[in-house]
Order: structure tokens, then C-alpha cells, then sequence
């Protein structure tokens, strides 16, 4: 296993959220390297800056301010430099349709946003050690459909 | 006359491994007791030097045997999974005869070294292969069912569900919608 921390980054507009998703990952026991950031312009900011780690796994509130969550999926799915970084979607709406739509679009994971805390830990420790299976075990990327 | 030394594991490990990397000219970080990074770009031959000439102070590379070890179980299970005939009734034997090993041992280096167990990797590389085959939209759900070893397609809808969280025609739709708008890109 590689001792090197995966790197995640999240773009979430609720303080409250970012915090109880930071908590999470900390208590999780595979390695991570979380950033954060507060909407989808300054998220595609950080991503199109050259001297900025790329992440292994990003997640993607749905509903932000400023540019939305899907504005900024169908911004990176154009950009070939972020066609590898896994993109999860982490919204309060469970609707089918928003789900459907978000994988059409390129998403690989959709999580409803848990209430509780384990729940969280859980979801996000799944989400994990899945997509480190797509990244070790050749396993093909066109069909990463997770919804959790 | 007799002398009696003193030493620290410690610093000798580091100073051996200091040296013979140096000399191999090998790039890496020391991390602690017993444990070094190196760079991911080391071939399979150097790596088999470094092995040999840390071998040579009774040093063993640990965590790369039981890679190895993890990645044949890998490849059992996806040759297992990914063969034309019909799945083992039981994968615990299958995998230990075919690695000959105890099926216990194999299973807890597994989750040691992936965080996950031999069993979700099979189910996960059980819905690879559905989803590979629904992809390629010429079998129906029935006979990928059959396929792949389940009693019937609602067995199987159910376990490809409770896996991906979507059902197989929510994924068969969603695959065929981004076929059609890379086409319209085009």
C-alpha cells in the first residue's frame, strides 16, 4: 500500500459541512490531505493554477454560489488536464434525476449528504478505498458509477 | 580480548540502508523505524537489486512481498471473474488452491493491504464485468445474470444495486446518454 497521503479536495459553500467533512476525514484511517475551498469559482481557480497538487478525489457541492457544482463539472470534464481526478458529488438533493443527470455529465460518485456523523465517516472511507481500487487495479474508469 | 558493544538498531538500519541505497543510487526518504519510501519509478530489476543487497544484513522488504502477494490474489480473482465459463461455487477454495496458501492467511493480508476484503473485491470486479457487459448492450440483463453465476436477474439487480447504489438500467441509460452527447461533440 502506498504510505503516500491521497489528496482530496472539497468546494463546499457551508461552513458547517466543510468542518464536519474535514472532521471526518481526520478520523479515518487511511492517510488524506484535504483542502478545502468556499464555491465553484474559486475551486476552478485552484485547479487551473500549474503550481497546485492536483487531487486524487474531488468533491463537489451541488449548490453553491457564484458558479454551481455542475457548471463546475462540465468545465472540468473539458479540460484534459483533470480528466483522472475522480469527481464526487456531495448534495443534500436525492432526486433520481439530479443523480442521473450529474453521471451523464462525467460524475463518478454521488453521495446524499448523511445527517449523522458515522454515516459520513463511513460513506467517505468507501468512497476511498473504491476509488483506490480504480486506481490500482486497472479497472476501467469509463464505467466509475458509485452512488452512495 | 573481549569486548562487549552496545548498539542501537536503529541508527545501524538507517546507516546500512543509507549506504546501499547511496550506492545503488536509489532516491529515498526514511520514514522511521523499518519503514523507507522510494520513488515509484524503481523497476521491477532494481528493485530485486536493492532486495538482494539488503538481504545480504538479514534486511527482508516486507510490505513488497505482501504486495506481491496481493497482487496474484488480484489476478486470480480477475482471471476468476473474467473467465468464459461459470464462477466457483466457492471462492475461498478456488483461491487458496490456486495460490496455495491458507485461505485465512491470503484473506488478512488482503484487507491489510488494500483496507478492503477479498470478498468486496470480488463483488466489485463481479459488477466491473456486468457493467463491461451491459456496455456493450448486446446481452440481455437474464443472461448476464446467468453469466456471472446469480440464481436470477433480480439476484442480480439486487447485488449490482447494493454495490454501485444504481440499478443495471439506470447505468445501461446513463452510459448510452454520454455516448450520445460525446457524439454530438464530435
Amino acid at each position: 500500500m502506498h504510505k503516500r497521503p491521497i489528496h482530496i479536495l472539497l468546494a463546499d459553500d457551508d461552513e458547517d459541512d466543510r468542518l464536519f467533512f474535514k472532521e471526518a476525514f481526520d478520523e479515518i484511517k487511511i492517510k488524506t490531505n484535504v483542502i478545502m475551498v468556499n464555491d465553484g469559482v474559486e475551486l476552478m481557480n485552484h485547479l487551473t493554477r500549474e503550481d497546485n497538487q492536483l487531487p486524487h478525489i474531488l468533491f463537489l457541492d451541488l449548490n453553491m454560489p457564484r458558479k454551481t457544482g455542475i457548471d463546475c463539472l462540465l468545465e472540468i470534464k473539458r479540460m484534459s488536464h483533470l480528466k483522472d481526478v475522480a469527481v464526487v458529488i456531495y448534495s443534500t438533493s436525492s432526486s433520481e434525476k439530479d443523480i442521473e443527470e450529474t453521471f451523464v455529465q462525467g460524475a463518478n460518485v454521488y453521495i446524499k449528504k448523511p445527517s449523522d456523523f458515522n454515516t459520513l465517516k463511513k460513506i467517505l472511507e468507501q468512497v476511498i478505498t473504491i476509488n483506490w481500487q480504480y486506481q490500482t487495479s486497472g479497472l476501467n474508469r469509463d464505467n466509475y458509477l458509485l452512488s452512495l | 580480548m573481549k569486548l562487549y558493544l552496545k548498539f542501537d538498531t536503529n541508527i545501524a538500519l538507517k546507516k546500512i540502508i543509507q549506504e546501499q541505497l547511496d550506492q545503488l543510487q536509489v532516491k529515498y526518504a526514511y520514514l522511521g523505524f523499518a519503514e523507507i519510501e522510494i520513488d515509484d519509478s524503481v523497476s521491477g530489476l532494481e528493485m530485486g537489486k536493492i532486495d538482494a543487497c539488503l538481504n545480504n544484513y538479514g534486511i527482508q522488504i516486507v510490505e513488497n512481498q505482501k504486495s506481491v502477494l496481493v497482487q496474484r490474489i488480484k489476478d486470480a480473482i480477475i482471471e476468476m471473474v473474467n473467465s468464459e465459463e461459470k464462477l466457483p461455487t466457492s471462492n475461498s477454495a478456488y483461491l487458496s488452491d490456486k495460490l496455495k496458501q491458507r485461505y485465512g492467511y491470503l484473506s488478512s493480508v488482503f484487507t491489510e493491504i488494500t483496507y478492503t476484503s477479498i470478498e468486496n473485491f470480488i463483488l466489485l470486479q463481479k459488477a466491473e464485468r456486468a457493467k463491461q457487459l451491459i456496455s456493450t448492450n448486446e446481452l440481455t440483463f437474464t443472461e448476464i445474470a446467468y453469466i456471472l453465476n446469480y440464481s436470477s436477474v433480480a439476484h442480480f439487480s439486487n447485488q449490482f444495486k447494493g454495490i454501485t447504489g444504481i440499478t443495471p438500467s439506470a447505468f445501461q441509460r446513463i452510459i448510452l446518454k454520454r455516448r450520445e452527447n460525446s457524439n454530438k461533440i464530435k
